[in-house]
């Protein structure tokens, strides 16, 4: 099986007058198709710079990122690329292939102006190709299925933390992205709320069948929902080391995860990993 | 957290309670007291204002007197000539703010655009703003010529700067991660000008114009002032000159009920937009 993503010896620093900050330094992984990464690491050490870059709207410093969508009309493309194409013509036409990759960042970030339904589908009318009949049905059918229909005409204010956050996943997913980012999107609820939101968009994902990067300080949020984590040291952040997270029982939702027994094993391998030395304590 | 909006609704539908009806009667009574002194504190002035006139303490050729006023507003309202000058400054006012917030937005558009232009444009935005825009309305008329084009730059040169500056800042506050959303979700920036910032700031547009429809009546009254044969700031300074100082009064209080029902209009578009 060909891997989705690609990451070959990725390295970015911020620059700013007073100098320049290493964010990641030689990071090179990959993801197949159809798997749950999760990436912890202590936090400020360049996590979310990394799905910055492989969304492409930060360019690697130096190493490359190859994106294999399996649409027809894409190809393998280096994030650096396209934005060298981007400047050099604005044309939406030929659409690169990072089109296939949806981003959810941390807090919902629904449009207050918008009904849940128009926040829904601000995605699809972002694309070239206008609301279709097709993907139309689909964010209604997901709407219904992830308990949102009703409140298609409410404004985002009436709806509760969780609800909301299904509501941006459901806009993340509804131009059909094929790997999907996720940037601590459980970490702005609260710990009641943040449980069944993370079984839920479990849920969704493996019905949709995605593959996703998931991007968390959580030890226990990883091993709950990852087939691998990758560990990242601290900043400049290198891969420390890459764990596949196998429960004996397939298919078990992030809750049932924290209750089996491999569980606590695995939380503290992880916790290991993040403190070495325990002189530098990670949240 | 699910039920919040079920919270809500029940709320409205669920019989109040003794203390909240007596919450509600006390507010409700305040309110009457506070417009019912609003309005005696007007009608006590006009009644001061009357008697001190004919009682012979002030003179009324140079102070006037509401009955003067209004006998004033009576005869020019049967001439026609009132509802002349007020519908030309009225108009000029209505096309200079109107010019105003489109060079407005467009402008601010474009510093948002371009980062690059904002920073060098700045210094020279913020003289412009703080400038005493009164000062440019005899240079406008001799560039310009003594007509209502002169008024209507005049109204727009003293609303426009502040205008364009508070316009900017508002674009810039955007919160960056609603604009990032419109990056991850493979949107250009013209998508996050037109989905993101120009929906998100509109409040913001809205309590911009209150404040610039006001400065732009101003302006126009400035440019009258020096440069028009109508309106109400050419007959302010017409009749002064002449010492008819009842059309003077007139005039000023008709500029203070357009400024009013004008900044009304406007707060009830902003009720109307903020559900």
């Amino acid at each position: 099986m060909n891997p989705l993503l690609e990451l070959h010896n990725v390295s970015y620093a911020y620059h700013s007058k007073n100098g320049e900050t290493y964010a990641l330094s030689d990071i090179s992984f990959q993801v197949f198709p159809g798997e749950f990464i999760a990436v912890i690491g202590p936090s400020g050490c360049g996590k979310s710079t990394l799905l910055s870059l492989i969304s492409g709207l930060l360019v690697p410093e130096s190493g490359s990122i190859l994106f294999n969508s399996s649409a027809e009309d894409s190809h393998p493309v280096c994030a650096s690329d396209i934005r060298r194409a981007e400047k050099r013509n604005r044309c939406r036409a030929k659409r690169p292939a990072k089109d296939k990759i949806g981003y959810m960042l941390q807090r919902d970030h629904l449009f207050e102006w918008r009904t849940i339904y128009r926040n829904i589908t601000l995605g699809l009318e972002l694309l070239p190709k206008r609301i279709d009949a097709d993907s139309h049905l689909r964010v209604e059918q997901m709407m219904k299925d992830y308990d949102l229909y009703r409140f298609r005409d409410a404004y985002p204010s009436e709806l509760s933390g969780g609800m909301r956050q299904r509501a941006a996943l459901i806009r993340t997913l509804a131009p059909d992205p094929e790997l999907l980012l996720l940037d601590e999107p459980f970490s702005a609820l609260d710990f009641q709320t943040r449980l069944s939101v993370c079984d839920d968009v479990t849920a969704i994902l493996r019905r949709e069948k995605k593959t996703a990067l998931l991007v968390t300080h959580d030890l226990s949020e990883a091993v709950s929902m990852a087939d691998r984590v990758i560990v990242l040291t601290k900043r400049p952040a290198r891969i420390r080391s890459i764990l596949r997270v196998n429960f004996a029982e397939k298919d078990l939702s992030p809750f049932a995860r924290r209750n089996a027994p491999e569980f606590q094993g695995y939380f503290n391998y992880l916790w290991k990993e993040l403190n070495p030395h325990d002189e530098y304590s990670c949240k | 957290m699910m039920n919040i909006a079920a919270n809500s609704r029940n709320e409205n539908s669920s019989p109040i309670s003794i203390s909240q009806k007596k919450y509600l009667r006390e507010l409700q009574k305040r309110r009457h007291q506070i417009i019912a002194i609003r309005i005696l504190i007007f009608v006590l002035f006009l009644f001061l204002w009357e008697s001190a006139v004919r009682l012979e303490w002030m003179d009324g050729f140079i102070f006037s007197s509401p009955s003067r006023i209004w006998n004033t507003f009576r005869s020019m309202w049967e001439d026609g000539s009132i509802l002349l000058h007020t519908g030309i400054t009225l108009a000029e006012t209505l096309i200079s703010f109107a010019l105003v917030v489109l060079i407005g937005v467009f402008l601010s558009t474009l510093l948002w655009y371009s980062s690059r232009l904002s920073e060098i444009l700045e210094p020279y935005l913020v003289i412009l703003n703080s400038l005493p825009k009164s000062a440019l309305a005899p240079l406008l008329i001799v560039w310009l010529g003594a007509n209502m084009r002169t008024i209507i730059v005049s109204g727009i040169s003293v609303a426009i700067f502040g205008t364009v500056l508070n316009l900017y800042t508002g674009f810039s506050e955007m919160e960056p991660d609603k604009i990032k959303l419109i990056y991850t979700l493979h949107g250009t920036k013209r998508d996050a000008l037109f989905k993101v910032v120009l929906p998100g700031t509109l409040p913001l547009l809205i309590s911009i114009m209150k404040v610039n429809i006001g400065l732009c009546l101003v302006g126009v009254v400035i440019g009258e002032f020096i440069g028009a044969r109508q309106g109400l700031g050419y007959l302010i300074i017409y009749s002064s000159q002449i010492f008819k100082l009842d059309v003077v009064i007139l005039s000023i209080v008709i500029l203070c009920v357009i400024a009013v029902v004008l900044y009304g209009l406007l707060g009830l578009l902003e009720k109307k937009l903020s559900r």
